[in-house]
């Protein structure tokens, strides 16, 4: 394969292609020359990076996981709710499994929680939705204001920038995992008096939003440190002579230039933020049981590890593989994007 | 150097008085009443009356906020009692004062943000020494992929493990308990050792990535082959040319860091069931106790930023262009 700087080099990223395409021929015999859109270059090199390949896989495989979690614990046949280990006899007087190795069994594939007696394989298949769905909509809702605010704060410039900036400073400045702990509630008590039971949906949104408002500020940095040089670009001065609008300028000259960026950052956010949410509820501030959740897993068997400490390695591994193939993926992902960095 | 200092300490000072103010505003003006939120489930209007009186609720905001600041540095008088000097109010929940309760939990959650700090400094910038010592080599891949490992564990999964390991099964370590520095020096360091490693292992594989590449470039620059052109030993031209040059971008990661490092304390209390900061804050919200709550949240805030200067001052020390600027 050419490579990506001599590609670059050619006019426009040109490249070899083996198959033959309808370019015009360079040389006598030699294989034609087509040309190919970067996004068409970064397809072809992250096909070839077979550890991204399986990586992208696995995540897809969890995403799956995640959406189809009502469809897959059906055909399971046992559901999250259920307390089988009470209903059925299969705990002891002490909540503890009495089959070996945490009540693993041919109906319950990961064995039955301590405690409460559920099926760990089904809770574990809606925790990882649960998880997943607040880590994604933190992430969507984080990269989508970064962006913005990268993107105002490097294009006007001046003053705008300026306190834009103070103020991210500021938002950068807070003890995050404290913020979360203590806002987590203050949140919920907007929408709900304390007197009232809340609905799970509201916790949900609450911690959304805690985390979402300390978010943003590392992409929109770095939005803005991009957008700050591109726009001395001359590309950008020829649109601007030719009469382009502000917000034509942004839409197809910018920001296709940040796609990189976006796209990278956001994969290596979203596990960040899945471990932010998992760690908030194993403190005991996040989803509440009996919501399955991630987190909570781990908050029930670290009081239960000393005596049945299989339950914590369905999702203590499941977390791990999810964030290797996630950090994995997001290098490659990089490298596939942008192969002049050097890691 | 004073005066890169005294500018650093009056930007840490408008940063924190921005904090408290941010945060004032968010816990007490924010809920729908913070009284109620204080009262609790069985709340009558006897209750409210009393809560609303006690926080001063009747002024206004910047007025109530105002208070707080000053009764942080001269002590004030509340209708339930008298709070002296560092006066964080007085919390909801037994009226004990907020600033006797952090005084009592700060050093847990100090002793293992410190001392996980050093041991993943130096694990991690070892790791990358040895690393960037024998590129290519048998270690320096294996140490590479435990690095990507160490960054994709949880301290709350393999915080438990360990204990069951090392101390339920092996009974090599101490399972983890409060340090008490004054009375049992000792015993407070070796019940710190595997809070301290467990929470090391998702941070050092960061510093020593950051140290191998740094070193490798470092290694490359034009002094370093100066130097060894010269004919220093290699061992010399590494440690007192080349790591000085990426000691400079360490620290600054470290600084990066720190709120991240105050998060990785807290995660690792819980999960050694130890009772510093993160414990303190965890309960007071479940008990809805917003000046515990604040009173928390303001000590993190200061501990970060002081460090920050800390870290800063040492950056000075070690790249002198940084002084000048």
């Amino acid at each position: 394969m050419t490579s990506p700087s001599q590609a670059a080099d050619g006019a426009g990223g040109l490249t070899l292609d083996p198959e033959g395409g309808s370019s015009e021929p360079s040389q006598e015999q030699a294989p034609e020359l087509v040309g190919r859109s970067p996004r068409q270059l970064a397809w072809m090199r992250f096909r070839r990076d077979k550890i991204g390949v399986l990586c992208a896989f696995v995540v897809l495989a969890y995403l799956l996981i995640a959406i189809f979690a009502p469809l897959i614990v059906k055909l399971y046949g046992e559901n999250a709710y259920s307390l089988y280990g009470q209903d059925d006899g299969l705990l002891n007087g002490f909540g503890l499994p009495i089959k070996p190795n945490g009540g693993i069994d041919g109906t319950h594939w990961f064995g039955i929680e301590p405690g409460l007696g559920r099926d760990v394989f089904a809770v574990l298949i809606y925790g990882i939705r649960t998880s997943l769905a607040i880590a994604l909509c933190v992430t969507v809702l984080s990269v989508v204001l970064g962006v913005v605010v990268g993107l105002v704060q490097g294009y006007i410039g001046g003053k705008t920038d300026y306190f834009v900036g103070r103020f991210s400073d500021l938002m950068m400045s807070f003890p995050q995992q404290l913020f979360f702990i203590a806002f987590t509630p203050v949140v919920v008590a907007i929408f709900v008096k304390p007197s009232d039971s809340e609905p799970t949906y509201l916790r949900f949104t609450a911690l959304v939003l805690v985390q979402f408002a300390l978010g943003w500020m590392a992409l929109g940095r770095l939005v803005r440190a991009q957008v700050l040089s591109l726009r001395e670009r001359e590309y950008i001065e020829a649109a601007r002579l030719s009469g382009a609008s502000s917000s034509r300028i942004i839409r197809r000259e910018l920001l296709p230039n940040l796609w990189t960026t976006i796209l990278v950052q956001s994969t290596l956010l979203l596990p960040v933020n899945v471990t932010a949410e998992a760690g908030l509820s194993f403190l005991g501030v996040g989803m509440q049981t009996p919501t399955p959740d991630w987190g909570l897993m781990f908050q029930d068997a670290v009081q239960y590890y000393q005596s049945d400490i299989t339950y914590m390695f369905f999702p203590g591994i499941a977390m791990v593989i999810f964030v290797v193939a996630f950090n994995l993926l997001g290098d490659s992902v990089r490298d596939a994007l942008d192969p002049k960095t050097i890691r | 150097m004073l005066r890169f200092l005294v500018r650093r300490v009056l930007g840490a000072a408008v940063i924190l008085v921005l904090i408290s103010f941010v945060t004032y505003l968010l816990f007490f003006a924010l809920p729908s009443d913070p009284a109620l939120l204080s009262c609790g489930k069985n709340c009558n209007p006897q209750n409210l009356a009393l809560i609303h009186k006690n926080l001063g609720l009747d002024k206004p905001i910047p007025v109530q906020w105002w208070n707080y600041v000053v009764g942080i540095f001269a002590g004030r008088h509340l209708p339930l009692g008298n709070c002296p000097a560092p006066c964080f109010g007085l919390s909801f929940n037994n009226d004990t004062s907020v600033w006797s309760l952090l005084k009592d939990r700060y050093p847990t959650t100090l002793s293992l943000a410190i001392g996980g700090s050093v041991t993943f400094l130096v694990i991690g910038v070892g790791l990358g020494l040895i690393s960037a010592w024998k590129q290519g080599s048998v270690f320096d891949r294996v140490a590479s992929s435990i690095s990507l490992l160490g960054q994709s564990v949880q301290i709350y999964f393999i915080g438990p493990l360990a204990i069951y390991l090392f101390s339920v099964q092996l009974g090599w370590l101490d399972r983890g308990h409060d340090p008490d520095w004054t009375s049992d020096p000792v015993g407070s360091l070796t019940g710190l050792v595997l809070p301290c490693l467990i929470m090391s292992v998702i941070f050092w594989s960061n510093y020593s990535r950051q140290t191998r590449s740094l070193m490798v470039e470092q290694l490359s620059e034009e002094h370093v082959r100066t130097a060894r052109a010269k004919g220093m030993g290699s061992k010399y031209v590494f440690f007192r040319y080349a790591l000085r040059g990426a000691m400079g971008p360490i620290v600054t990661i470290f600084g990066i860091d720190l709120g991240s490092v105050f998060g990785g304390a807290i995660i690792t209390e819980a999960t050694f069931g130890l009772h510093g900061l993160g414990n303190l804050a965890v309960s007071a919200v479940l008990q809805s106790d917003l000046p515990l709550e604040m009173g928390v949240m303001l000590v993190g805030a200061t501990s970060i930023v002081f460090f920050n200067i800390l870290i800063d001052a040492c950056y000075a020390f070690i790249d002198p262009r940084i002084r000048l600027a």
